[in-house]
């Protein structure tokens, strides 16, 4: 029952609710084997739900708008310096964050799987895992900015951050004018997630 | 292996179409199979790459029709049957029938916490790093039939190397189970017409992360 012996060709009803079926029969073996507790998979799916999401990176991008220091630590070495405020679980040893300029517009994608920064993002998006950004990022960045609604100036540099090994990035977007003098704590609400990602920008203060 | 999962520059997708107010979940028994997958990885049962081999193994129209955690699921019954966690009878009983294989630890609820920071890659240096930041590369011409991480599009393709991310295990012999085999990694980035040609974007570069046996010089 490796799985291959069903037509699958949408993701219908009755092949969810059979979906459904196997993971639950798949749970109760690996319990009854005592691979897992299922206790902790309610913890692991709570914390998801409720911990890990895109606030734990705008909190970061925020504190490197106001704080100097740390926005050279993080362009530095994102690991050590989002470990640093203690705000959150240990990000892993491999995070990288790569800035917007006026001249730099930078996108993360993985062509290859779906790798994505969870400890700082939460869990990615369903588009950010689909064929249609998987294929056309690295090609047509510009193409899929214009799905998002976003226009770049014609000169601006797009660099994209192709995932393709254990490194995790993350864009730190540029601050919008009209902000200062603003509170981490405000300008992490201009932060959304997609401007962490690149196929966003950060709100306007108008837009909050 | 050159299949459909290695989608870098292929056309015909379509747009990309963002859902608004999306949820963590879709259906409760998503998050299961992501906690599943946790669960198992951090007991040591197989590391992430054989999953992602796993999924790439997938018949191609199967990959390309699943929604995410599905495909996680049937890559996940893969690796249980493979690596004799469990047995085709067993998953189609949806009960185990004999005591499991001893497996390195457990995850349990008060460890849940520590387990949510991803494991390090990094591994002990094995040799003397053979580049560095400006050198030009040229990434190799290789097809191997097992997991890589060198997309296609970015194949026989010079680039330069950006930055250095130390020793990382090799995904490509950690998925055929010949060890971490360490290798240095590094980010080496493109012109868009080196990898797509005259007609493409100027503005546009593009970098992947590349193990140093993917890499000769340039």
């Amino acid at each position: 029952m490796a799985g291959h012996d069903h037509d699958h060709d949408h993701e219908h009803g009755s092949e969810l609710s059979e979906t459904q079926l196997r993971v639950r029969a798949l749970e109760t073996v690996l319990t009854e084997k005592g691979y897992i507790d299922p206790t902790a998979l309610d913890a692991i799916i709570e914390a998801y739900e409720t911990k890990i999401g895109p606030r734990n990176g705008s909190v970061v991008v925020a504190k490197a708008w106001t704080d100097p220091a740390f926005k050279k630590a993080l362009l530095e070495d994102a690991t050590k310096a989002v470990a640093s405020m203690g705000h959150m679980s240990r990000v892993g040893d491999h995070l990288v964050a790569v800035e917007n300029t006026p001249k730099r517009h930078n996108m993360i994608v993985c062509t290859l799987c779906s790798c994505y920064p969870w400890e700082v993002l939460g869990l990615p998006p369903v588009w950010y895992k689909s064929a249609p950004y998987r294929s056309r990022a690295v090609k047509d960045p510009r193409g899929v900015l214009d799905d998002f609604g976003i226009k770049l100036p014609k000169d601006t540099e797009i660099r994209v951050w192709d995932s393709t090994a254990e490194t995790r990035f993350i864009v730190l977007p540029m601050r919008p004018a009209g902000t200062e003098g603003w509170s981490e704590e405000k300008l992490a609400d201009l932060v959304t997630r997609d401007s962490m990602i690149g196929t966003g920008l950060p709100l306007n203060p108008g837009q909050k | 292996m050159d299949g459909v999962h290695d989608m870098g520059g292929m056309d015909g997708f379509g747009k990309v179409v963002a859902e608004q107010n999306e949820p963590p979940f879709h259906a409760p028994w998503e998050g299961r199979v992501l906690a599943m997958q946790r669960a198992m990885g951090y007991a040591g049962a197989w590391h992430i790459d054989h999953s992602r081999f796993a999924q790439e193994k997938l018949p191609p129209a199967t990959y390309l029709t699943v929604s995410y955690y599905h495909r996680w699921a049937l890559a996940m019954e893969s690796n249980v049957l493979e690596r004799g966690y469990a047995t085709p009878d067993e998953l189609k009983a949806g009960h185990a029938k004999t005591a499991g294989k001893n497996l390195p630890r457990k995850l349990t609820p008060d460890v849940v916490g520590a387990s949510l920071s991803r494991a390090s890659f990094y591994r002990p240096q094995q040799g003397p790093q053979k580049f560095k930041p400006g050198d030009r590369v040229r990434t190799k011409n290789i097809h191997p039939a097992t997991h890589t991480r060198l997309p296609r599009y970015a194949r026989d393709k010079v680039g330069v190397v950006e930055l250095c991310h130390g020793c990382h295990m090799f995904p490509d012999s950690v998925a055929t189970d010949r060890g971490d085999n360490p290798q240095w990694l590094y980010t080496v980035v493109f012109e868009s017409r080196e990898l797509w040609g005259p007609d493409a974007d100027p503005t546009l570069k593009i970098s992947i992360d590349a193990f140093e046996p993917y890499l000769d010089p340039a």
